[in-house]
């Protein structure tokens, strides 16, 4: 018997945030249980409920699943958000791809030396304007609709919106060349499961902070 | 109409190798180009691997493999066997990716790295897929039949095996699987002289590669 999925993850975006996006996008309710300390991780090891060692873990339909592409893969599918057939799986795999990539580069950020913080910024703004965003802005104009892939709401649309926001966070005009995207992340912003995550008091979070660094360094041995 | 699927990279293993393997595996023939540089526009993300399949300039390796996995009949009959087979993969995905980036480091990082190489496969790695298979009872990972996740654990052994060759003295049963897998006709067949499969990266390669994606 399955409950609402449970997130076991610290409490900050890392590498669990794109799965609480697409679990609410999917309107899913789900819980979380924090890792806090360095004890609460070790008490997940030595339960053996980490597969390979390592978070995210999602208990789901009575898995524990670990690896965020697993994970997001099985969510996707579960709740009709990757595609109606092979092909069109296959450019939302390319796309969520490609988002991954740009969010990858953010998400170790913080946890470079802050000498390098400059040409991060230069090189995270290299990157979206000139790899990542430019495909999605073609994609939208060539298909001439509102999503991504098939004229409906998919992952790749999901992942997207995220990869916008969290580059608008470093450079909030990043999207000034990218008309088509404009439109996009105001539509998909108004999407009520979306406009509701993006809300005050949803389960999505802030972007990292000293004191979350911090915690993160001391839990992982970093 | 599908011809052959045709792969763009380098002539290395790479990124591209578990893309050969999987193609390899399912008895696919394919045909390759050699790539010259790669600011080439049928890059999406100015990127490769590329692979030509089935009307598509796919990139992304994970993506193409999903697609060549679904396609023929590697990933499972469900969305559990194919949550099972996508964790797995992304384990051994890891575990390759240590070594794959091993001959860019200098002689000591490389030694450092031979010994993370070595913990994670015989600690982290390979301790499950034993146990998967001894829990399982069955020949495969996932199900009872071939699939992705173990064209890509044989690929990992295998790679592995060619930096720390006792690396499965403590796992007989995936002594067991290497030895059914490798007699699987289609891999029996890419295991052989002549196939597609790419030789372990040497000096010329890091120069070719370094060349290609225009490093320093």
């Amino acid at each position: 018997m399955s409950g609402k999925p449970k997130l076991h993850y610290v409490n900050g975006r890392g590498r669990m945030e794109s799965i609480r996006w697409l679990l609410a996008a999917a309107g899913v309710e789900f819980e979380e249980q924090f890792i806090e300390t360095k004890e609460d991780l070790e008490k997940l090891l030595s339960d053996g409920l980490l597969l390979f060692q390592q978070v995210p873990m999602v208990e789901i339909d009575g898995m524990k699943m670990v690896q965020t592409r697993a994970i997001l893969s099985y969510i996707a599918a579960k709740y009709n958000l990757y595609g109606k057939d092979l092909k069109e799986r296959a450019l939302i795999d390319m796309y969520v791809e490609g988002t991954t990539d740009l969010m990858g580069i953010i998400m170790y950020l913080p946890f470079q030396p802050p000498e390098a913080k400059e040409k991060n910024l230069a090189l995270i703004t290299d990157k979206a304007t000139t790899r990542y965003f430019p495909v999605y802005e073609k994609v939208l104009k060539d298909q001439g609709q509102d999503y991504l892939v098939g004229n409906h709401f998919t992952w790749a649309d999901v992942h997207l919106l995220e990869a916008i926001l969290m580059v608008e966070e470093y450079k909030s005009d990043i999207l000034s060349k990218f008309p088509l995207l404009q439109a996009f992340k105001g539509r998909i912003s108004n999407i009520p499961t979306i406009k509701k995550f993006l809300q005050p008091g949803s389960q999505r979070k802030p972007p990292p902070d000293e004191k979350y660094i911090a915690q993160v360094k001391q839990i992982f041995n970093i | 109409m599908a011809g052959k699927p045709k792969l763009y990279y380098f002539n290395g293993r790479g990124r591209m190798e578990s893309i050969r393997w999987l193609l390899a595996a399912a008895g696919i023939e394919v045909g390759s180009s050699v790539l010259k540089k790669t600011n080439d526009g049928a890059l999406l993300f100015q990127q490769v691997p590329m692979v030509e399949i089935d009307g598509m300039k796919m990139v992304q390796t994970r993506a193409i493999l999903g697609y060549i996995a679904a396609k023929h009949n590697l990933y499972g009959k469900d969305l559990k066997e194919r949550a099972l087979i996508d964790m797995y993969v992304e384990g051994t995905r890891d575990l390759i990716d240590l070594i794959r980036v091993h001959h860019k480091f200098s002689p000591e990082e490389q030694e450092k790295n031979l010994a993370l190489i070595n913990e994670r496969a015989t600690a982290r790695y390979f301790p499950v897929y034993e146990k998967v298979l001894k829990d399982h009872g069955t020949e495969f990972l996932v199900g009872n039949q071939l699939t992705w996740a173990d064209v890509q654990l044989i690929e990992a052994i295998l790679m592995v095996e060619e930096k720390v060759s006792t690396v499965l003295s403590k796992f007989p049963l995936l002594q067991d699987f290497k030895t059914r897998i490798c007699n699987i006709p289609t891999i029996k067949k890419f295991l052989q002289p002549g196939s597609q499969r790419k030789p372990p990266p040497d000096e010329s390669y890091v120069v070719t590669a370094n060349r290609v994606f225009n490093r320093k």
